[in-house]
């Protein structure tokens, strides 16, 4: 048993579409109608960061602690390399032990680089 | 159980009898759009209430209880304030990127929410990478967060920004590894597959212990996900007033606030589809009788109820655990959330390749 497309159609891009503009138009219609009947004051105070009430001191757009961009990239690594192991774990019963021992090739090549990166202290927070 | 496309399929063939085929299909897109925007709009507004109800009842309160029988109405009328206030223009932010974050975020949830098996033939997108799909337009939501922190030009939603950043970002990697545990099981990465799949007994009666040690491990990192939880550092109201969404004001503020509840649907939603069958009725093979009733129960009936009671699980999350230190919640995931994962994944394996499922 096969589930039917809905309305039957089977473009699915299109599908994909009609859900995008309908996100682009909720937040689009909602800030519309928020701008009908929000009432407006003008104050320069209003305009200023939501800080602490004191004027704000330094530059906020700055350059800031390396530690995330470390696990960014860490994840960059990792995220890539589970992509491919999708394609396999579909196609894992058809594949059998050839697609199990180049998988294990490549899945300890993982491992190594998680172990390599624990070694190096890069998954401590400093 | 009944195969709901029938009432789409009538109304496309009502609608073809009357019209060419290309305005058909132009109508029957914008009515999934409304559909869509409704069903989103009023789970939102459900989530709202349902969540100030739970956190009442840990707390021994009653919770809203003024507007309308047992409060019902309160959430409509906090989003009726909501789009009444004032939304402030500041003076020292990147307009552009501000005014674009929003419509990240929301897009990324709408996405993910079109992707879900709301029913027996009423699913709307059905790629044949749907988990895929799911996963991808789900990591939309980090670049919205990020722009919201990084463009308001302020300590706390820089701060709140880069904190939410590592966080989606790690326990995306265990989301998408409990995935693939589930997908090995499974043979097919399409949603609708999935869930004829589970069509004998769900996954995780079917996988027995790495399914259950998936689940466990999914619900961990989908808590993280959406930011709630004992995972809210990024917005931990009382060091970062809001987080990344501190400059924002008014309805700007609802989308992250919709956005919020909403992922905390599609993290169950999607929990649902892998683990506990999407909109498949409990099925246990043997029991013709006991299938024949629950087939009675309508598919959609299923899917909702059992997403809803995953979400009581995460709300419970929330009210029980204090919260995480950015440090414990980075070694958390990657010493040991991620080393689990692998070794799971092995074990799926193992399990399928001597057949050791059911």
């Amino acid at each position: 048993m096969i589930p039917t497309a809905i309305f039957g159609i089977a473009n699915n891009g299109l599908l994909a579409i009609t859900a995008l503009l309908t996100g682009v138009a909720l937040v689009f219609l909602a800030l519309w109608i928020a701008k009908l009947i929000s009432p407006r004051s003008f104050n320069p105070q209003k305009g200023e960061a939501y800080e602490c009430g004191i004027p704000t001191r330094g530059e906020s757009m700055s350059q800031f602690k390396v530690g995330y961009y470390l696990f960014a990239i860490l994840f960059l690594m990792f995220d890539v390399e589970t992509v491919f192991l999708f394609p396999w774990a579909v196609r894992m019963r058809e594949l059998g032990a050839a697609g199990l021992l180049s998988i294990a090739v490549f899945f300890g090549i993982l491992v190594l680089g998680l172990v390599y990166a624990w070694r190096k202290g890069a998954l401590e927070w400093k | 159980m009944q195969d709901l496309s029938f009432i789409t399929s009538w109304i496309d063939s009502s609608f073809r009898s009357i019209m060419p085929g290309w305005l058909s299909t132009t109508v029957e897109c914008l009515l999934i759009g409304v559909g869509l925007l409704l069903v989103y709009a009023l789970l939102a507004l459900f989530y709202i209430y349902y969540e100030r109800k739970l956190c009442a009842a840990f707390q021994c309160r009653l919770g809203p209880n003024r507007v309308g029988p047992w409060g019902l109405l309160q959430s409509f009328a906090d989003m009726f304030k909501m789009l009444i206030k004032e939304i402030i223009h500041l003076d020292h932010i990147d307009r552009f990127l501000f005014a674009l974050a929003p419509y990240l975020v929301i897009i990324a949830s709408m996405l993910a929410f079109a992707v879900l098996p709301w029913g027996n033939g009423l699913q709307i997108i059905d790629f044949n990478i749907g988990i895929f799909f799911l996963i991808a337009v789900s990591s939309i939501g980090v670049l919205g967060i990020l722009l919201a922190g990084w463009s308001s030009n302020n300590k706390f939603t820089l701060i709140g920004s880069l904190r939410s950043g590592a966080q989606m970002v790690s326990y995306e990697l265990s989301i998408g590894l409990s995935v693939i545990t589930m997908v090995c099981l499974a043979g097919t990465m399409s949603v609708g597959g999935i869930v004829e799949e589970q069509a004998d007994l769900w996954f995780i009666f079917k996988g027995h212990i790495p399914a259950i040690i998936a689940f466990v491990i999914y619900m961990i990192a989908g808590t993280a996900e959406t930011n709630r939880g004992p995972f809210d550092l990024p917005e931990a109201e009382s060091e970062l007033t809001a987080g990344y969404h501190t400059e924002y004001s008014g309805m700007h503020f609802g989308f992250f606030y919709l956005a919020e509840y909403l992922n905390l649907f599609i993290v169950s939603g999607v929990a649902t589809l892998l683990f506990f069958g999407g909109w498949m009725p409990l099925h246990i093979p043997g029991l013709d009788g006991f299938n024949h009733i629950m087939d009675y129960i309508p598919s959609v009936v299923w899917f909702i109820g059992k997403a809803i009671l995953l979400s009581f699980v995460i709300i419970w999350f929330k009210w029980t655990f204090p919260r995480l230190r950015i440090d414990q919640l980075l070694s958390l995931e990657w010493k040991y959330l991620l080393p689990i994962n692998l070794v799971n994944l092995v074990l799926m394996v193992l399990i399928i390749v001597y057949d050791l499922h059911f």
